[in-house]
């Protein structure tokens, strides 16, 4: 190779890198947010969670039920203020004396996003799928189980027969699908809706693009019969690292993060002196407790697991349940952003919300806590240990979720007020809690639940109806427990049609399972979220005076969100001005390049 | 010369025997065969251990699937029986095998699609961010590490090394977090000049989407270059040290030829070898090794999917994707066997 052909080699390899490296450093200056067309207003709120399906008789997860919240209309929808059931696709809606047949009047103003009118027989023909079909009961065919019968004798009427009396009927969480859609389907299984775009519906946004785990368009639905929304598009970005989201709030790449399922204390701390973002501290919708093996069984009576025997004395259960400060918890665990537990359904469910009464309160006392032991024959031996009926010191295991920071901070509290009792505490924490759970070989565990407006789910999973039928199956039970009184409680209320009799029921039951001990919920923690103020300017929260953002039932934080004047996401027409300065930037790196390179070879030359 | 006739009658009698250059490709290929075959039992072993393996991980996956959700213990019966997993383990296991064997590698639990399907989706993905960085930190290692290597001891050999250790032993995921803090959102004077996430913004086409996806790749695949060059970097650089002190080199000066291409023409050629088996390994590693980088800046890859599969646990989409990673691991450590004594004779006789 000659020495010109080298350095010409060499020159175009040097102008090659040059250029490259030009078109990343002009590629920086691309507008962040240059998606949208010009002057659209667009909401964009960062998530983690994959799409599972966005077929409504599939998917499963918060974040593809909430596009099915935003595209498809339900028959009720939940107020925002108290959660009490609203009309949406049903303007209203009656019960037979007997209980059994529930009659819903549909509105004659909803309309499909192809034209096409909805109508009873679109509701009909969508409970009806579900019914005959498994496949379409894949993710809400709990909701049917008990349906005898569906008709629609006219377009504005549907009648549901049950089997049995059921207080859920306006709480039916179903998307309505459009049957002359939906009917061309052959297999439920595998249909999951993601291909064809725009997506049919007849909810406040139309979905009009979707790639996995990078984003979801929404779009406006202009004609939607309550009003349309006040962004022009609503866009869900993936940000896995939860980090990475916050730090794309901090640059207003999005609107919105809500994290999974809250902002650290960390976070959301740095975020409160961040100007133009508001950090959303709300009353969070789940419970975080400390479940007892009650002495796990199945259905059939026969036993499973190794749950310790003395956690079956009631008096050992409030012993432990009392020498848990839980004020400690929510200071230094949760650094306040959550609030002391008290009943089963956080305080956010006003209707449902119970509290203990004074004299009914298992206060944090750890005195009375030892006296309990001491009078339930656990004494303490000459170590400080309390020996069990076995002689042996009790000891007990905790099981912990390995991903869960507050799991271990708090067992480490438990070691310490359970050893000045004289108890220890093995903490087991693992990735997947799941298998000694079901199998019943644990004694105590961390648990929590995202509580519905209504209640009738976390309340059946204490139901005996909700064991497993023998040790070999899997039951739908959080925690084995079963007790006659709570059941009872738990039937009248599903047959109570009269929402404060209803609600009077429920309250009861949770009086109940508190007495009981198997149930220790020490912290409702608050869905910390934010969101920047010169993006969205107002956004409806759900309880509307203190509420939470993401995850709502219904669809009114998206729905109501309005844009702030300076936040005009748009203005992509910078698209040409960069591949300009791209060009220019090529260009000028690549001459300068050149010329250098002939004052190398120059010189070269000379040598 | 007594030996001469003897050695004309030894060739005269062995007319029909291959010449040198058959014998060699025979070899050649009793090599190649060895190694492809010894490549499909490490593939079976993968597929029998990737059963197995993902078995003993702890849960039950449609109660994990359905978990918090309002769901009968007929439905969750039903379940187990549409995944499979009322079957005896060995019938699931020779279902399994049928299958994989013909391309299906099952139906993803929580996706309701083929695996084959989420693998093709997102494999295009990773693709491309490993293929780029593959591609930049092959090429800076071995230019630097020969540099290096070419002025040993030097101050530039030094810092290159130095700093080709540190980076290495730097955890990607938070060199990737500490780019978006400086390079997406900005810090003191430095301006914001990446996405923080993704791989597009979404609604672009043309060039813009070209660009938009440049855009997005800048970060991850500088963080990707930045922890695996050095690898390389240390390997051409000893290879090219042991060549350093060769005799050839000596001639080649000797000569008349500058430095430069003593080195370029001479000695690197040669030291390139070793750094191809590791080329290819890292080629193959790559692939399965971008789980942290892909969680980082959010691209829609397979480590993220991989990630999700796990969480369930997915069974059939971890088996399927185990099997591509070990796969692609496999087939490149072969394809790297084939490639050797291609380039160097001595190897594979």
């Amino acid at each position: 190779m000659s020495t010109s052909e080298q350095h010409g080699r060499a020159r175009r390899r040097l102008v090659a890198a040059t250029g490259a490296a030009a078109l990343t450093l002009a590629a920086g200056l691309v507008p962040q947010q240059a998606a949208a067309a010009d002057g659209d207003k667009v909401l964009t709120v960062a998530v983690a969670q994959s799409v599972d399906s966005l077929s409504p008789f599939l998917a499963q997860r918060l974040l593809s039920t909430s596009i099915h919240r935003l595209t498809y209309e339900y028959l009720t929808n939940y107020d925002p203020e108290d959660a009490r059931a609203i009309p949406a696709l049903a303007t209203k809606w009656t019960s037979s004396p007997d209980k059994l047949t529930w009659t819903y009047t549909i509105r004659s103003n909803s309309s499909w996003s192809d034209g096409k009118r909805a109508t009873a027989e679109d509701a009909a023909w969508t409970f009806n799928t579900m019914m005959t079909d498994p496949d379409a009961a894949t993710a809400n065919g709990s909701f049917v189980a008990n349906f005898r019968k569906v008709t629609a004798p006219s377009p504005t009427k549907l009648v549901i027969e049950l089997k049995k009396p059921q207080a859920t009927m306006t709480a039916l969480d179903v998307p309505i699908v459009p049957k002359h859609v939906w009917e061309k389907v052959d297999d439920y299984s595998e249909f999951n809706n993601d291909k064809k775009f725009p997506i049919v519906g007849n909810g406040p946004f139309i979905l009009t693009d979707y790639k996995p785990d990078s984003y979801v368009r929404l779009k406006a639905n202009k004609n939607f019969w309550r009003g349309a929304p006040k962004f022009d598009e609503l866009v869900f970005r993936y940000y896995k690292d939860q980090d990475a989201a916050v730090a794309a709030l901090r640059k207003g790449e999005v609107s919105f993060v809500s994290g999974s399922p809250s902002l650290t204390p960390a976070q959301a701390s740095s975020l409160k002196s961040e100007k133009n973002i508001k950090v959303n501290d709300a009353p969070g919708r789940r419970f975080y407790a400390l479940a007892v093996n009650p002495g796990a069984r199945a259905k059939n009576g026969e036993k499973l697991g190794d749950g310790h025997p003395s956690l079956l004395d009631e008096r050992v259960r409030h012993a432990l349940f009392m020498a848990v400060d839980r004020k400690t918890i929510i200071d230094k665990v949760f650094q306040g952003y959550a609030v002391q537990g008290e009943g089963y359904i956080p305080p956010r469910f006003g209707s449902y919300f119970w509290e203990p009464s004074d004299g009914q309160e298992l206060a944090y006392d750890p005195a009375k806590a030892a006296r309990l032991l001491d009078e339930a024959g656990y004494k303490k031996n000459g170590d400080g240990k309390r020996l069990g009926k076995d002689g042996k010191p009790l000891d007990y295991r905790v099981l912990c979720h390995a991903t869960d920071p507050n799991d271990k901070a708090i067992g480490q509290y438990l070691q310490e007020w359970w050893g000045d009792l004289g108890i220890d505490v093995t903490l087991n924490c693992l990735d997947n809690v799941t298998d000694p759970w079901l199998a019943g070989t644990y004694d105590l565990a961390f648990d929590g639940w995202s509580v519905n407006p209504d209640p009738d789910f976390v309340m059946s999973i204490h139901t005996c109806a909700a064991l497993p039928a023998t040790p070999k199956d899997t039951g739908a039970t959080d925690n084995f427990i079963c007790d006659k009184q709570y059941d009872e409680l738990y039937a009248k209320q599903l047959a109570e049609y009269d929402p404060a009799k209803r609600a009077d029921l429920v309250k009861q039951m949770q009086s109940r399972l508190y007495d009981l001990g198997y149930m220790n919920v020490m912290a409702y923690p608050n869905a910390v979220e934010a969101y920047r103020t010169d993006q969205i300017a107002s956004i409806t929260t759900m309880p509307e005076k203190a509420g939470n953002i993401y995850g709502q039932d219904g669809y009114w934080s998206w729905w109501s969100a309005t844009p702030a004047d300076g936040g005009d996401s748009g203005g992509s027409s910078s698209t040409g001005i960069v591949v300009g300065i791209v060009a220019g930037v090529v260009v000028l790196a690549g001459a300068g390049v050149f010329f250098a390179l002939r004052r190398r070879s120059t010189a070269e030359d000379r040598e | 010369m007594t030996d001469a006739p003897l050695t004309a009658a030894v060739k005269a009698a062995a007319p029909a025997g291959p010449g040198p250059r058959a014998r060699t490709t025979t070899r050649y290929l009793r090599y190649g065969a060895g190694k492809v075959g010894g490549a499909a039992v490490s593939l079976f072993a993968v597929l029998v251990t990737g059963f197995f393996l993902f078995r003993l991980i702890p849960g039950d996956p449609v109660k994990t699937m359905t978990g918090g959700r309002p769901v009968s213990a007929e439905q969750m019966a039903a379940y187990r029986e549409e995944f499979g997993l009322d079957l005896p383990l060995w019938q699931q296991f020779t279902e399994y095998c049928g299958k994989a064997l013909t391309g299906d590698l099952g139906t993803s639990y929580q996706f309701h699609a083929p695996v084959t399907d989420k693998i093709a989706e997102a494999l295009p993905n990773t693709l491309l961010l490993t293929g780029t960085a593959f591609v930049l930190f092959t090429l800076l290692g071995i230019v630097l590490g020969t540099r290096s290597a070419w002025r040993h001891g030097g101050l530039g050999d030094r810092l290159n090394t130095g700093l080709a250790l540190t980076l290495y032993s730097v955890p990607s995921f938070w060199l990737g977090l500490l780019l978006i803090i400086v390079f997406a959102v900005g810090i003191g004077p430095v301006p914001g000049l990446f996405p923080t996430g993704g791989m597009e913004s979404g609604g672009e086409e043309g060039f813009a989407h070209v660009l938009d996806v440049a855009h997005h790749l800048v970060l991850p695949v500088v963080t990707l270059v930045a922890v695996e060059y050095g690898q390389t970097l240390l390997v051409a650089r000893s290879a090219l040290l042991d060549e350093m002190g060769g005799d050839y080199l000596t001639t080649a000066r000797a000569k008349g030829l500058r430095d430069d291409q003593v080195r370029r023409r001479h000695a690197v050629p040669n030291a390139l070898l070793p750094t191809v088996t590791l080329v290819f390994v890292n080629l193959g590693r790559t692939v399965a090794g971008v789980i942290l980088v892909e969680t980082v800046f959010s691209w829609p890859g397979l480590g993220g999917l991989f990630y999700q599969g796990l969480s369930v646990p997915d069974l059939p989409l971890v088996q399927g994707l185990f099997l591509f990673f070990a796969g692609t691991v496999i087939v490149m450590n072969t394809l790297a066997d084939l490639v050797y004594p291609l380039l160097d004779p001595r190897v594979g006789r």
